[in-house]
């Protein structure tokens, strides 16, 4: 029986040492401490010395106009507000305004982007030299300019009110935006909500058991007759049950306006169409180049299986690619958010408009308000990554398994 | 615009935090050689640069009267455009020494900006631009409209207050500049353009077809139009105060740009006292005995420059009405010089 050499004790110390002071030892540790301290006494010199001079200018300071009434309205609001409300409630409408566009931005930009980068990759030599053209188009010409654009040239050119387009009476297309009918809830409506939901996931059940069977014995079952019986059939069936779900509040014109109906505002479709057109060209490069770098042979196995090319890019080219496209992708959403602030351009209310703009102009209190806008945008920026890692992960870890 | 307010802000708070705010205003400027005025970005007859890149405007005038009361030379101004939204930004950090952008004077401003209103260069109201085409004569009649409006003005939360107490639904689209905003009421976005009655004069000779465009007759608010200065140093606010009040006092005493020097002349008390030969009222003020002859030099007083960038001898022919001298059946009036 041998005797394995003991190890020597840990030495703590030692150890503790490194962690803090690395190579330096204790004399790398006393400095960090030092830094440390210095830059704690700045920032508490910058804030003192702010407080002390907005006093003596008598500036008012402080989070008290949060609570005061605003006195203003505002276009286009995803809440119920009013001229009566709180500066908190512009700033909620504001925020939700931003991330009303930036959500339907991103979806937009990443749709168009995959499509264009598809496109470009085509060997159909029309088709990858309209994308190839898009990308260069787009992607060279400022966005403010391709804001104004959509805003000024083209929805601008469209007819007034009382000319409108109309789409058989119930759509309004006009240059104060585009009207359709507004549904109103019915008594019918949860009945009909419920068995939507029962049909999405009997759909998503079929397709499990589809999975399974291809992968356990190799049967192809063809589900999508009966995805389309259950999600159209059912609710349908409890509309002649409970009565109609909705019922529609058709627009009309009164006066200079459409009253009645769902509007949306030229700004917010100009702003949308150009964040997204423009986010989409530089997605489409990343795609392109995520696709690319899976290798080749991986596109020939799938042909080689019988798999349409279709097919194989769908299964087998873009989730590797993806790993590759999601970190810069990530970086092109946060783009997305942050460029909606040229919304101010167009008077669309976003959050730097009716928050940074307007509130900060009408109580002048101008360090609370950019704190608060700048703060917002990072925590918006740090959940939108965060969202990605998540699912870069989850990527990562079914290609692993 | 965002960009801009950013950097006021910055500079807001680097200047708040380095050292003591200047309280000496007038040192500053006088060492710096410039004053530096935050005007509108392009109001003709308020400020706007003509084609020689001169800036011009009754609110031009009042930057130029005090940089002659310091330097006796009107043309060491350095003007700064300001959106409606930024300008008192500007104004807090400490970037422009006065703010002379046709700003309404009221409560919130005077005293929570940290600022100072100076005295009132122009009484103005609210008023509507309507394209004629649309038969409208009373802003009565304005219900459901689309509004376009400067964001950061009074003029948004009267809109929002008149709308409201009349019982009138309508949409606002709030622009962040004037230009944007005349741009937009003139693609027809909206109906109505809101504004103050004088700028509204003014935006009109920018429309392509000015005729086509009329100004309902309801004024729906007081605007009362003045310089502003920091709070907290006094000297300044009491210089800048005068400069116009002088401008007011010569119009009174019948001082023209024409007859100052030989009215420097005159034995009467109350000229001697004004131009500085009897008694030392400018170095009360902290300037020279002769102040009020560079201003009139410089600019004229306040009746000939009302003319010649607003009134009878500018293009918006607007008419004196409450700017008028208070012995005139205005309400123009200025506190003694004595």
């Amino acid at each position: 029986m041998s005797i394995e050499p003991r190890s020597p004790p840990p030495q703590f110390a030692f150890r503790l040492k490194r962690a803090l002071g690395g190579r330096a030892g204790w004399g790398g540790f006393a400095l960090q401490i030092l830094f440390v301290a210095a830059l704690a006494w700045i920032a508490y010199e910058i804030v003192e010395n702010a407080r002390a001079n907005l006093a003596a200018q008598r500036i008012t300071s402080g989070f008290g106009f949060l609570r005061n009434t605003a006195g203003f309205d505002v276009s286009q609001n995803l809440i119920p507000y009013s001229g009566s409300d709180t500066y908190t409630r512009v700033f909620f409408v504001g925020l939700l305004n931003t991330l009303l566009v930036s959500i339907i931005g991103i979806f937009f930009a990443t749709v168009i982007g995959f499509m264009v980068a598809l496109g470009r990759l085509s060997p159909n030599w029309l088709l990858s030299r309209i994308s190839g053209g898009y990308v260069e188009l787009i992607r060279n010409l400022p966005l403010l300019f391709q804001i104004l654009f959509w805003y000024l040239a083209v929805l601008a050119a469209l007819p007034k009110p009382q000319q409108s387009i109309s789409m058989f009476g119930l759509v309004f297309l006009s240059n104060r935006g585009l009207v359709i009918p507004k549904p109103i809830a019915d008594p019918g409506l949860d009945p009909f909500a419920l068995a939507i939901l029962v049909a999405i996931v009997a759909s998503l059940l079929l397709q499990r058991y589809a999975r399974r069977a291809l992968f356990e014995s190799g049967r192809m079952i063809a589900i999508w007759p009966y995805v389309v019986g259950l999600l159209i059939g059912l609710p349908l069936l409890t509309a002649l049950i409970f009565g109609k779900p909705v019922t529609f509040e058709i627009p009309e014109l009164k006066g200079f306006n459409f009253s009645g109906g769902s509007r949306l505002i030229p700004e917010f479709v100009a702003l949308t169409l150009a964040l997204s057109m423009y986010t989409a060209a530089f997605i489409a490069e990343i795609v392109r180049a995520g696709i690319q770098s899976v290798h080749k042979g991986q596109m020939e196995a799938g042909a080689s299986l019988g798999l349409s090319r279709g097919t194989t890019l769908r299964l087998i080219v873009v989730p590797q690619a993806l790993r590759v496209i999601l970190p810069p992708l990530t970086n092109q959403y946060l783009n997305l958010t942050k460029n909606s602030s040229l919304a101010v351009a167009i008077g669309y209310p976003d959050l730097v408009s009716v928050f940074a703009g307007t509130t900060l102009s009408q109580t002048g209190q101008a360090i609370e308000i950019i704190a608060i806008t700048m703060g917002v945008y990072l925590l918006i920026s740090l959940v939108t990554s965060a969202i990605m890692s998540f699912y870069g992960w989850r990527i990562s870890r079914s290609l692993a398994a | 615009m965002k960009r801009v307010s950013l950097v006021f802000t910055l500079a807001l708070a680097a200047g708040l935090s380095s050292g003591a705010a200047s309280a000496q205003t007038l040192k500053t400027v006088t060492d710096r050689g410039m004053l530096s005025c935050g005007v509108s970005a392009g109001l003709p007859g308020f400020s706007a640069p003509d084609d020689k890149g001169n800036w011009t405007g009754i609110d031009v005038d009042v930057c130029r009267a005090i940089a002659a009361v310091i330097f006796n030379d009107p043309t060491k101004v350095k003007f700064v455009p300001l959106s409606a939204k930024d300008r008192f930004t500007a104004l807090q950090s400490g970037e422009i020494d006065v703010l002379s952008r046709n700003t309404t004077w009221t409560l919130s401003r005077d005293t929570s900006l940290g600022a100072n209103f100076t005295g009132v260069t122009y009484y103005d109201g609210q008023g509507f631009l309507v394209k004629k085409s649309l038969k409208v004569n009373s802003a009565l009649e304005l219900n459901s409209a689309s509004v376009c409006v400067q964001t950061g003005t009074t003029t948004e939360q009267n809109l929002a207050d008149y709308f409201k107490s009349n019982n009138m639904k309508y949409e606002v689209i709030a622009f962040a500049s004037a230009d944007e905003t005349v741009k937009a009421y003139e693609s027809g976005r909206c109906d109505v353009f809101t504004s103050d009655v004088s700028q509204l004069y003014a935006e009109r000779l920018k429309l392509a077809s000015p005729a086509d465009h009329v100004v309902l007759p309801e004024v729906i608010s007081k605007e009362p139009l003045g310089p502003m200065v920091r709070h907290g140093d006094d000297q300044w606010f009491d210089l800048v105060k005068w400069t116009l009040f002088a401008m007011i006092d010569a119009e009174e005493l019948g001082i023209t740009q024409k007859n100052a020097d030989d009215m420097a002349k005159s034995d009467k008390p109350e000229l001697k006292r004004v131009f500085g030969t009897d008694g030392n009222l400018g170095e009360q003020l902290g300037v020279t005995k002769d102040w009020v002859s560079r201003i009139i030099k410089a600019v004229g007083n306040y009746g000939e420059a009302f003319d010649r960038n607003v009134g009878a001898g500018s293009k918006l022919q607007i008419a004196r009405g409450l700017n008028q001298l208070w012995n005139k059946g205005g309400i123009q009036y200025a506190p003694p010089i004595r």
